[in-house]
């Protein structure tokens, strides 16, 4: 057992916090404010490799570990947990699965652009009639011989209006069930294929989350992805390494709020006492800094597990559970340490509070992970 | 032959995180990140930017410090310079910019041929910019410090550079091999890469006094001709007043009367 | 390194000039080598070292100021400054006449040729001093009177006349007094505005020395292609009365526009702190404290700056200093004089509407 970061993964901490704190918090509230997507940002996290960090440089990725990757996460949600969701969608939803399930060519065709930045990805699972039950898929996938039909519409989507790949899931054969939903690569561009609305959403307001509509969009008979009928399978281990992702975006709202609530309290005075003079406050900051390090053990050992080929799935789910549920209290909590300044858009814990709330949403609800949890305590 | 630059470049403590305890006078270090100094990621920055621009050049950073120092370079190496050396031993410890210069002039010597120098202006610990014009004039080589501009003609042969002076800047032609000193304007230092950061062949040498053949006379606290003949902290203004007011207006007016009646306004 | 000091005698200032005009700190150290000369020995001289082509009419300039010689480096060739053309003639000239101690302005020429004749003539050269004094019972003063020095252990009859060479170091953290005590000359560079110059005495004269330069166009490796005086606008922080400085606290570079109408409207400067230099809020050349402009204006605004030490090292001798900022435990309300927490962005507009007012209300109170 070792809980000390390696001398890479401390750097990857100082590296992405001088980008965060320089490149992504000036723009943090504006974005939320304009509800814009920062294109230049992705274009700088590209630069320096924040969008292929847990990827082999053999595919252009930069060499790095998933708990590197959770860092990298971690910090730019510290600042901006739009910024955060933007390279975990990519990362983890996108060129996971490509890495992980794509026949050589597909990697090679793919992984270049995506793991550089040149290209961004999203993953298209939820559909207006399935969400946390994924299995009731409606997009169906027709083999038309040469080419693959695809119709249907996808709801919600990460990073939908800017990414140009795509991992989507699709019914092939009804009859089976979960073994008749398969994976397909769909590009930005393909033939029927469109982006929806975009969804005016209380908190990430800076990430683009869309709708995918599919009118008999054609794409190649190499689009598939991993064996047919096996989508289910490829979407839920997904899954589980996009729960690393999310729970590391809540780690850094956390910490960020936390962060940026102390500076608060070691300058507001009230009773003529400073606020972090005062007991009762105090008590408060170190339940919320006790929480915050359990949550990032949680993510880091679900990271950790992943690098070593350890069986992670309820561990990620643990630390997305914990994280996610850590994130809103813990900005909850801050809020109400900076008073009536806390509610105004003056300060950013209101935004990091709104930001919070998806992480127990999306990616599995808080009632999912525990769904996965309990079936590997209780046996399913 | 590929094009090597040399970047001289100093590992410092955050001085802005420096703070004086307020009972004892003395300063607090503890806590205080070591750092690249700015003005030498400057450095690092327009040697790479040759990097970016030209398929053959070798940039090699050169540091003299603690064992720790090393730090420094593999952050240097991370950003994307080829090659790491820190000149590390008790023997150049305490050495002012003098014995300073003369090290690190053994080390160039020991490392041979190169086309150009950067160093950065001065190190934020010491402020004293001597270091960089003090190697030049042991390595016999033309200077320009201030530089905030920089070019170099496609066929690498010459450089022109803007020097910097408090009331506008000098455009100079300088031949090479040649020792510029980077400011803050000539450029914004990039990152880190993580790929940089995972780069698992990092060339970094650590040399010793022995290893640099340097003349012992000439270096370490002794061979200075500078010494510290007392240090101190400042002694801190009394405390001054703060004005009341109910309303930003009433502190306005309440200042004013203030000033007024110092008969500074 | 030479060691037989008594071959050393006298003071050198290296009188800046650019363009047929001297520096402002030339004059200064003029001042400062006048007192020091006087507190080595009564024969010991401050000598004024003025290089150029054409500049002779500077020395009496340099007299008038307290210089009792004027060393004259003149040659076509020197008409601007080069690192190697003025590094060599300098160091010729120490050579051939021995000084015991040459100070220069710490300006961006005098940084750069002060090491490389250091470095030449292998002795020792301590950067940007603020305060200089050769005899020990005068050290023992200023460090009783400004520093949190213990002088117990110096003894003001000592006879050392070495000169004592005080600066800041670690961002104006520490401050450091260097000697050189095995090498000559000893050499400084200093900090301009620190030193005062003499009272002006027209028509005062002395000796001046022609030194012929050995000089030719190979020794000189760069070429000055173009002079431009800067297009920037014009901030004289040194000589501003009123500087109105703007900091991190102002959140985002068009804070400066409120720190600019401020400053117009009380007839100042701006000025501002390092952070906010390095956010890129303002260019440098507006920057107060250790890496930027000494200033000591009657009054410093000092707005949304936290009082970081390295900016305190550059103005805390201001006359006045007023301090606005929202974090009521900024180490700034530590030097301020007054003291104003709250919003900078509320306040300053009242300050500014106010501003004629004031006779007014100092009046109002005086009833």
């Amino acid at each position: 057992m070792n809980f000390q970061l390696t001398k890479e993964q401390e750097f990857v901490r100082k590296m992405v916090r001088e980008f965060a704190v320089n490149e992504v918090e000036p723009l943090a509230a504006d974005i939320d404010k304009e509800h814009r997507f920062p294109v230049e940002t992705v274009e700088k996290m590209a630069k320096y490799g924040l969008l292929g960090v847990p990827f082999p440089t053999e595919y252009g990725g930069a060499g790095g570990d998933h708990i590197s990757y959770a860092i990298t996460v971690e910090e730019l949600s510290r600042v901006c947990a739009s910024t955060g969701v933007i390279c975990s969608a990519h990362t983890s939803l996108c060129c996971w699965p490509i890495f992980k399930y794509g026949k050589a060519e597909q990697k090679e065709k793919y992984l270049p652009d995506l793991l550089s930045g040149k290209k961004l990805g999203a993953f298209g699972l939820t559909e207006p009639n399935a969400g946390t039950d994924a299995s009731g898929q409606q997009t169906r996938a027709e083999d038309k011989g040469d080419y693959w039909l695809l119709n249907g519409a996808k709801v919600f989507i990460t990073n939908g209006g800017y990414a140009d790949v795509f991992v989507v899931m699709a019914m092939t054969d009804k009859s089976k069930g979960n073994h008749g939903i398969s994976a397909f690569i769909v590009e930005k561009g393909d033939e029927g294929f469109s982006i929806g609305k975009t969804e005016d959403k209380m908190g990430i307001c800076a990430s683009s989350t869309t709708e995918l509509i599919f009118q008999n969009c054609k794409i190649p008979k190499d689009r598939l992805l991993g064996q047919l009928g096996k989508g289910f399978k490829v979407a839920m281990s997904t899954l589980d390494g996009g729960r690393i992702g999310i729970a590391s975006q809540a780690l850094g709202i956390a910490q960020g709020a936390l962060d940026v609530t102390v500076e608060y309290m070691k300058a507001r005075k009230q009773f003529g006492k400073k606020l972090s003079q005062m007991q009762a406050l105090q008590f408060t900051v170190a339940e919320l800094a006790t929480e915050i390090e359990a949550a990032r053990l949680l993510v880091y050992k679900a990271a950790d597990m992943k690098d070593k080929g350890l069986a992670y799935g309820p561990n990620a789910a643990m630390a997305k559970l914990f994280a996610a549920e850590t994130a809103m209290h813990v900005t909850t909590k801050c809020v109400q340490l900076h008073g009536g300044y806390g509610y105004t858009k003056d300060y950013p814990v209101e935004r990091m509070m709104r930001d919070a709330k998806i992480t127990e949403i999306y990616e599995g609800t808080s009632e999912v992970q525990k769904m996965v949890i309990s079936a590997s305590v209780l046996g399913k | 032959m590929a094009f090597k630059v040399l970047v001289c470049a100093k590992q410092v403590p955050d001085t802005n995180e420096i703070k004086i305890n307020p009972e004892t006078g003395t300063l607090i270090r503890d806590g205080v990140p070591s750092i690249l100094n700015p003005d030498d990621a400057n450095a690092l920055e327009e040697a790479l930017k040759i990097k970016d621009k030209f398929d053959d050049v070798h940039v090699t950073v050169i540091t003299m410090g603690p064992p720790q120092a090393e730090e420094m370079l593999f952050e240097c190496i991370a950003m994307g310079a080829d090659e790491g050396i820190l000149i590390s031993d008790r023997a150049v410890g305490g050495s002012d910019t003098w014995a300073t210069s003369n090290a690190i002039t053994a080390a160039i010597k020991k490392y041979g041929d190169f086309d150009m120098i950067f160093a950065g202006r001065q190190a934020i610990d010491g402020d004293t910019a001597q270091v960089g014009p003090q190697i030049a004039e042991k390595m016999d080589l033309p200077q320009v410090t201030y530089v905030q501009k920089f070019e170099i003609s496609d066929d690498r042969k010459k450089v022109t550079v803007e020097r910097q002076l408090e009331d506008g800047y000098e455009v100079i032609e300088i031949a090479l091999p040649c020792m510029l000193t980077a400011i803050k304007e000539l450029n914004t230092p990039r990152y880190m890469s993580i790929a940089g950061i995972y780069n698992q062949n990092k060339d970094i040498k650590v040399w010793n006094a022995a290893d640099i053949q340097v003349d012992l006379s000439t270096v370490g606290l002794k061979a200075s001709p500078t010494n510290v003949f007392r240090s101190f902290t400042p002694k801190p203004k009394g405390k001054g007043i703060m004005l009341d007011g109910d309303s930003e207006k009433d502190l306005a007016k309440n200042l004013l009367i203030h000033l007024k009646q110092k008969h500074v306004i | 390194m030479s060691t037989n000091f008594a071959d050393y005698k006298n003071i050198w200032v290296y009188a800046e000039q650019r363009d047929g005009k001297l520096m402002n700190v030339a004059l200064e150290l003029i001042g400062e080598g006048h007192k020091l000369s006087r507190d080595i020995s009564a024969d010991t001289k401050v000598c004024a070292l003025i290089v150029g082509d054409g500049i002779g009419h500077l020395a009496q300039e340099c007299f008038e100021y307290g210089a009792d010689q004027v060393y004259l480096i003149e040659d076509p060739l020197l008409k601007n400054f080069t690192t190697d053309g003025y590094t060599k003639v300098i160091s010729d000239a120490i050579n051939e006449y021995k000084p015991e101690i040459v100070m220069y302005g710490a300006t961006h020429i005098g940084r750069d040729l002060a090491p490389r004749v250091a470095a030449r003539m292998d002795t020792g050269l301590t950067a940007d001093c603020t305060h200089l004094d050769v005899k020990v019972a005068n050290y023992i003063k200023f460090a009783n009177e400004n520093t949190t020095l213990n002088t117990s252990s110096l003894d003001p009859d000592d006879p050392d006349t070495g000169l004592k060479m005080t600066r800041p170091a670690f961002g104006g953290n520490l401050m450091a007094t260097i000697i050189c005590p095995r090498t000559r000359p000893q050499m400084s560079t200093v900090r301009p505005g620190v030193m005062q110059k003499m009272e002006r005495m027209e028509g005062a004269t002395g000796e001046i020395i022609n030194v012929k330069p050995a000089i030719s166009e190979g020794d000189i490796r760069t070429k000055i292609v173009d002079i431009v005086k800067s297009a920037k606008e014009l901030v004289s922080l040194t000589d501003a009365d009123i500087i109105c400085s703007g900091g991190r606290g102002l959140g985002d570079p068009s804070g400066f526009e409120l720190i600019k109408e401020f400053a117009d409207k009380v007839g100042g400067v701006v000025g501002s702190s390092r952070a906010a230099v390095d956010a890129g809020w303002i260019d440098h050349s507006h920057q107060v404290g250790q890496t930027g402009t000494t200033v000591k204006p009657k009054i410093y605004f000092a707005c949304g700056i936290s009082g970081a030490i390295q900016h305190l090292a550059g103005m805390q001798t201001s006359d006045i200093i007023v301090a606005i900022n929202k974090d009521p435990d900024a180490p700034i309300f530590e030097v301020a004089d007054y003291g104003i927490v709250g919003d900078l962005y509320k306040v300053i507009p009242e300050i500014i509407a106010e501003w004629d007012n004031a006779e007014a209300l100092y009046d109002a109170t005086t009833k």
